[in-house]
């Protein structure tokens, strides 16, 4: 289930803009990794480079290797549809699809990667997915409802049951909680600490006070100026990037005394 | 600097001007609505009026000699076909072209693409009509007995073809052309307003470009896509210089691929210059059902569309 992740000297640039600047890291599996940098920092496009997401913006490409418990992301006749099954991703703003019920929404991901489910196998994984994004006891009774009708806390949940559905090795988290009120934040949070026994978790996170209450490791990315590429400055421990960082710009980002 | 001169005077411009602003522009806005209005019960009112008397005299005095009913009937079954034909072939053609367009060409192509066939909107019905006559229908001809030859057990396809080939396919074939940029623009627009946010999550799945298609750019557009059809629809059931040149008309037939039907606008144009009295009078009866034709299909389109409302996004 869970896989690791280490990244090799990877350069993503759009077009002829070098974004992120060679970053190596390691990813151990079934913990979380939270990125945390200022904006435009690159770690968004870091993010989306470990499911080769960001290949959807015309003209963008990676250079290096992104191994997944040994197997390179980028190698030749690699299927950027099979890394995306293999490693899930939640958005920054809920996205379930409108045109179809809750249901459907949790197994839209599992139709397309098995076509043949029995309606049994289908309302079992629809159970366990929504009870391992802790929603079930709040749908269950609307599960042919369609999924736009949940409040925002609970469509981002869907989201997430809807990527567990397809059991990925790895799910990343793109600001999951930014388009969020504190309860649904905090009910996003506890999930993300349940989840990690079965997943590699990486999320990106503009909030320091959640990067420390659910990360295992952080890391701090930040850039030099306009027009100059993200770089990783730091990677360590949570405990030590929040509180004994070994490099300046991480102490002044991590203490508020940045820019 | 703003921020004093709006503290010495506060909301004194929103008041005066604003207000009057306001009211011109409701005023207008209503006036625009009753014109609306007014034009519509006048058209309604003068075919109601006009067509009485068809309605009035024995059946005997209307053309054919068996009733108003049994004159329309022909018409209205000429016009659907010549309607059907066109869609059938136009809308899978026109999302298809939307779609390369929107999601599949290269920037650099799909705008030329887009004009070309924005271009085709702009070419007049009755050019149209006469290329449908002189071009395409001899080009035909072939087809058709071919048709007739290999495919004449099916009564659409009955032989033998004409050898103008002027008949019910060419004009549904002609107006397929003529409605296509209606669907292909209408379906364009909707499709490049998929939210990306609901594209990326198709994606994220693990879905290929077809499957992302299906599962987000589809059911986001499809009220869009039945309005475009509707609209198209709505002109290949109007549409009369193209059909009236186009098609060699007659006596109703099952066969499209022999000269016969006829349309009711392409029957109400040819017979008009000439029409006087009763016969006036059963042309624009003849134009009142085309109007009820219409109204019907685009309430049903509403309700098509209003049937999928809870699942469109818009809440």
């Amino acid at each position: 289930m869970s896989k690791r992740i280490d990244v090799e000297n990877l350069n993503v640039y759009y077009g002829d803009f070098l974004a992120v600047q060679d970053v190596s890291m390691n990813i151990e599996p079934r913990s979380v990794t939270a990125f945390i940098g200022p904006s435009g920092c690159g770690k968004s496009t870091f993010l989306r480079t470990l499911n080769r997401m960001h290949e959807v913006i015309p003209g963008a490409y990676a250079q290096g290797k992104v191994l997944l418990d040994g197997d390179d992301l980028y190698g030749k006749g690699v299927d950027p549809v099979t890394v995306r099954s293999m490693v899930g991703m939640v958005f920054q703003r809920p996205n379930p699809f409108p045109t179809m019920s809750i249901r459907d929404n949790v197994l839209a991901g599992v139709k397309l990667n098995n076509k043949r489910i029995s309606s049994k196998d289908a309302d079992d994984l629809v159970e366990s997915s929504l009870r391992g994004a802790n929603l079930w006891n709040e749908v269950k009774d609307r599960l042919d409802k369609p999924g736009s009708g949940l409040s925002g806390g609970q469509q981002q949940r869907l989201c997430i049951a809807r990527a567990i559905a397809v059991k990925p090795d790895v799910i990343l988290m793109d600001e999951p909680c930014s388009a969020l009120d504190p309860i649904s934040t905090l009910a996003i949070e506890d999930l993300i600490n349940e989840i990690k026994t079965d997943y590699t978790v990486v999320i990106v996170t503009h909030n320091m006070q959640q990067a420390s209450r659910v990360s295992d490791k952080t890391a701090f990315f930040n850039i030099e100026g306009t027009g100059k590429p993200g770089r990783l400055i730091e990677y360590a421990p949570t405990t030590d990037i929040f509180n004994n960082p070994q490099k300046k710009d991480t102490e002044d980002y991590v203490s508020g005394r940045f820019g | 600097m703003s921020t004093t001169i709006s503290a010495q005077k506060p909301g004194t411009r929103q008041s005066s001007a604003g207000r009057a602003g306001d009211s011109v522009f409701s005023g207008l806005s209503l006036a625009a609505g009753i014109l609306i209005f007014a034009v519509l019960a006048a058209v309604a009112l003068f075919l109601l009026l006009q067509a009485l008397p068809t309605f009035a005299a024995p059946a005997e005095e209307i053309t054919g000699g068996q009733g108003f009913f049994h004159y329309i009937w022909p018409l209205i079954v000429g016009t659907l076909i010549a309607a059907v034909i066109a869609l059938l072939i136009a809308t899978p053609v026109g999302i298809l072209v939307a779609l390369y367009i929107s999601h599949y060409a290269p920037a650099k192509v799909s705008k030329p693409v887009g004009y070309v066939i924005d271009l085709l909107a702009a070419i007049p019905s009755v050019i149209y009509g006469a290329w449908g006559a002189t071009v395409l229908a001899p080009a035909l001809v072939p087809l058709y007995n071919w048709l007739a030859e290999n495919l004449g057990f099916i009564p659409i396809f009955d032989g033998p073809a004409s050898q103008t080939g002027k008949t019910m396919l060419t004009a549904g074939i002609v107006l397929a052309i003529m409605i296509l940029p209606i669907i292909t623009s209408m379906s364009r627009e909707i499709f490049t307003q998929t939210p990306k946010l609901h594209e990326e999550a198709a994606l994220a799945l693990g879905a290929t470009r077809w499957e992302m298609i299906r599962m987000s750019v589809l059911p986001f557009a499809r009220p869009g896509i039945i309005s475009s059809i509707m609209l198209a629809l709505g002109r290949a059931l109007g549409e009369t210089m193209a059909v009236a040149l186009v098609l060699s008309s007659g006596p109703m037939i099952a066969s499209l691929i022999k000269s016969g039907n006829q349309t009711i606008a392409a029957e109400i144009a040819l017979n008009f210059p000439e029409a006087y009295g009763l016969r006036l009078s059963e042309l624009i009866a003849a134009g009142l059902v085309l109007f009820l034709i219409t109204l019907v299909v685009n309430m049903i389109a509403r309700a098509i569309i209003a049937r999928y409302k809870e699942f469109s996004g818009a809440n």
